[in-house]
């Protein structure tokens, strides 16, 4: 309100929109699995408001080194600030959520 | 079975046929990469295994990543082998500054696709675990690393950071497994390096998994000064020194210091060099030290062991030879001034470039950052001389093995390079003379004791060799003066109590002097009776000559009177026959033979 200037910046509308990357490689089980999850999970708590890449880093190995991956599968929520990173096949849908800072009225 | 017969029959007693051996071939070895690192290639026979990965751990600050870091650089630089490092722990750019003070230009070789530096960056805090995860993010980011520049080299430091940075070590444990499996495969030669952990090699039990060569680095501090130590615990399918090897790091890298890689093979010269000292020239054969040899003098305190090691650099200067002076207790200005005093100017030859003096405490650093230093002095100045003043400025505490163990290595360098060494030792007077703090008599070839001599309320300096190979040497103990033109030896006057010194020799002097100018003396005064005699004698035979001369005239005389009566008295009996007509005169003869 005084001098935190995030505040003040354009409201809900941009902090609102998720953009979020999730790393695979190939058609493993914990890929697929993952997958599945991050989309039933965006479906139902960002519907309209995110983007999802699904990249599979056997076809571009280069990106794992410029996105500091090391685990797979690795979801990055790029927006809203800050980063955050979520490793695991998203199973734990809590988890997942409290890891991209939703709340679920919102 | 059948053609091994003629053996059995030679030895029947044993079962011959399984253990009969083909005459010896060159056995195969195990493939290995050269690390390019001084004296680790040496300690394993070559190399870390090729193509396996390879444990190096050790506690914070040892030098885990610098001796990772120098095995990829050297790969790349020198055997063609590009490599791939993995940082968990410092950023690349970090890296890169860090080992640039080593010499190594990493962005040069990552420039050239010799080096890929990899920084994982992992904060726990950003991370949240949502079900199953594996590391393959990893290999994928290593793999691609590796297929990029072709690498054969491979360095993951420090992997065990992963433990901190990701939840669920059963997970990363397993793919830990499967890492170090996956390299293998990939037939890199890597090396993983390992925080010591309590009671285990590495914190998170690593060494289970890497297993087929595990290098154990250690830093410890002891008396004050500290010192790195290398050891391999492990090397299967390969002998290796087991011991530890001390090492340091210095601003060309890492270098271990294996004494058993030096073997004695040396060749001895025949060549000998002047001491300085003429007199002392003459002990030693006439000759002075052989060329590369080693030289000790030892004695107590204030004994002029320094001045014996200057007369020695002297001369080599005057020769043209190259000198290095390692000064443990004196500045190089202090050395110069107190060497003046004695007549030996070292200025010119140090401004002609034949001198260098390295003072520096003993205590600045451990044995083998001193040992490295001189080496690589030495190395660097190509001395025909070395001189190290003193020795036992070393021992501190107990250090007396690795102080030998050090002073073993760097006269094997010396020897091996031709260097003639001359060190000085300052025995403690309490204990034999004949023994040195630091135990390296029997290294040494020439021995020279100088030593107090305390007799008549005076110390006196004297010198005795105690030993010098090779030659035929005094066995005199000689008493010497430091003067303004250096040292110089006295002669030798022996006593009832042994050889005469000090004020007892210059009273022996005086005495000797004195006798001798009595004896010269009487001779003079013999000589002169003598002479007295033989003119006296001389003046008799005069005498009597000049009284034969006159009793000689007497006679003659006398005889010339008897004569001349005789005539008178046949010319009378003859005168007195004519006068009486006789003819007796013709018949005169006959009338005598009637």
């Amino acid at each position: 309100m005084k001098t935190n200037p995030i505040r003040h910046a354009p409201p809900e509308a941009i902090s609102d929109h998720y953009i979020l990357t999730l790393y695979v490689a190939g058609q493993t089980s914990k890929s697929v699995n993952a997958i599945a999850n991050i989309k039933k999970i965006c479906e139902e708590n960002l519907q309209g408001r995110y983007d999802l890449n699904v990249i599979d880093l056997y076809q571009q190995p280069q990106l794992a080194q410029g996105e500091q991956i090391i685990a797979l599968p690795t979801l990055i929520r790029q927006l809203p600030p800050p980063l955050r990173r979520i490793i695991g096949d998203m199973s734990n849908t809590e988890r997942v959520l409290v890891g991209l800072d939703i709340r679920k009225n919102a | 079975m059948t053609k091994l017969k003629p053996a059995s029959t030679s030895k029947p007693t044993s079962k011959p046929a399984p253990k009969a051996k083909p005459p010896p071939k060159p056995r195969p070895q195990l493939p290995k990469a050269p690390t390019g690192i001084q004296g680790l290639d040496e300690i394993t026979g070559g190399g870390l295994p090729k193509g396996r990965p390879t444990l190096v751990c050790g506690g914070a600050g040892c030098g885990k990543t610098l001796l990772a870091m120098e095995f990829l650089v050297r790969g790349a630089t020198q055997f063609n082998e590009p490599g791939v490092f993995m940082a968990f722990e410092e950023a690349a750019k970090d890296l890169t500054q860090n080992v640039a003070s080593l010499g190594f230009d990493l962005k040069d070789l990552v420039a050239r696709k010799k080096m890929v530096l990899d920084y994982v960056y992992i904060e726990r805090s950003e991370v949240e675990e949502s079900g199953e995860y594996d590391l393959e993010g990893l290999f994928i980011r290593l793999g691609h690393a590796i297929d990029s520049i072709g690498a054969k080299r491979v360095v993951l430091d420090t992997i065990e950071s992963l433990f901190s940075g990701l939840p669920n070590p059963l997970i990363l444990r397993a793919e830990l497994r499967r890492l170090f499996r996956w390299l293998k495969d990939k037939g890199v030669t890597a090396i993983i390096t390992g925080e010591r952990g309590e009671g285990t090699l590495t914190r998170q039990g690593l060494e289970e998994y890497v297993s087929d060569c595990v290098i154990v680095l250690d830093h410890r501090v002891s008396e004050q000064t500290s010192s790195r130590r290398l050891r391999v615990v492990k090397y299967r399918g390969s002998t290796h020194g087991t011991n530890e090897y001390p090492f340091v790091i210095d601003e060309d890298g890492i270098s271990v210091l294996p004494v058993t890689s030096l073997v004695l093979q040396h060749t001895a010269s025949s060549e000998r060099v002047s001491t300085g000292i003429q007199r002392l020239d003459a002990m030693l054969g006439g000759a002075g030290y052989y060329r590369g040899s080693s030289v000790l003098v030892s004695g107590t305190a204030g004994t002029g062991k320094s001045s014996f090691a200057a007369h020695f650099a002297e001369a080599a200067c005057r020769r043209g030879e190259r000198v290095l002076y390692f000064s443990f207790e004196e500045s190089p200005s202090q050395i110069m001034r107190n060497m003046r005093s004695i007549g030996i100017d070292f200025e010119p030859w140090v401004k002609k470039g034949l001198l260098q003096f390295h003072a520096n405490r003993s205590s600045f650093a451990g044995l083998e950052t001193h040992l490295a230093m001189k080496h690589k002095v030495i190395n660097a100045f190509k001395p025909q001389v070395v001189i190290l003043d003193p020795l036992n400025s070393f021992v501190m505490g107990g250090n007396e093995i690795e102080v030998k163990a050090m002073l073993i290595r760097l006269l094997d360098f010396l020897k091996s390079e031709q260097i003639t060494g001359l060190f000085t030792s300052l025995s403690s007077s309490g204990g034999t003379l004949e023994q040195t703090d630091v135990a390296i008599s029997s290294l040494i070839d020439t021995w020279l004791l100088v030593r107090s001599i305390e007799i008549g309320g005076e110390r006196n300096r004297g010198l005795s060799i105690l030993k010098s190979r090779g030659m035929a040497h005094s066995n005199q103990i000689r008493e010497f003066l430091l003067t303004d033109h250096g040292v110089k030896l006295c002669d030798v006057y022996v006593g009832p109590g042994g050889a005469l010194t000090g004020a007892a020799r210059l009273a022996q002097e005086a005495n000797e002097q004195a006798e001798k100018l009595t004896r010269q003396q009487e001779v003079e005064r013999r000589q002169l009776e003598l002479e007295r005699k033989r003119k006296v004698l001389e003046a008799q035979i005069a005498a009597l000559r000049t009284e034969f001369k006159a009793q000689e005239a007497d006679i003659l005389k006398i005889i010339n009177q008897e004569q001349a009566r005789d005539a008178l008295l046949e010319q009378e009996r003859v005168d007195m026959g004519l006068s009486r007509k006789e003819d007796a005169t013709a018949k005169n003869p006959k009338r005598g033979a009637k």
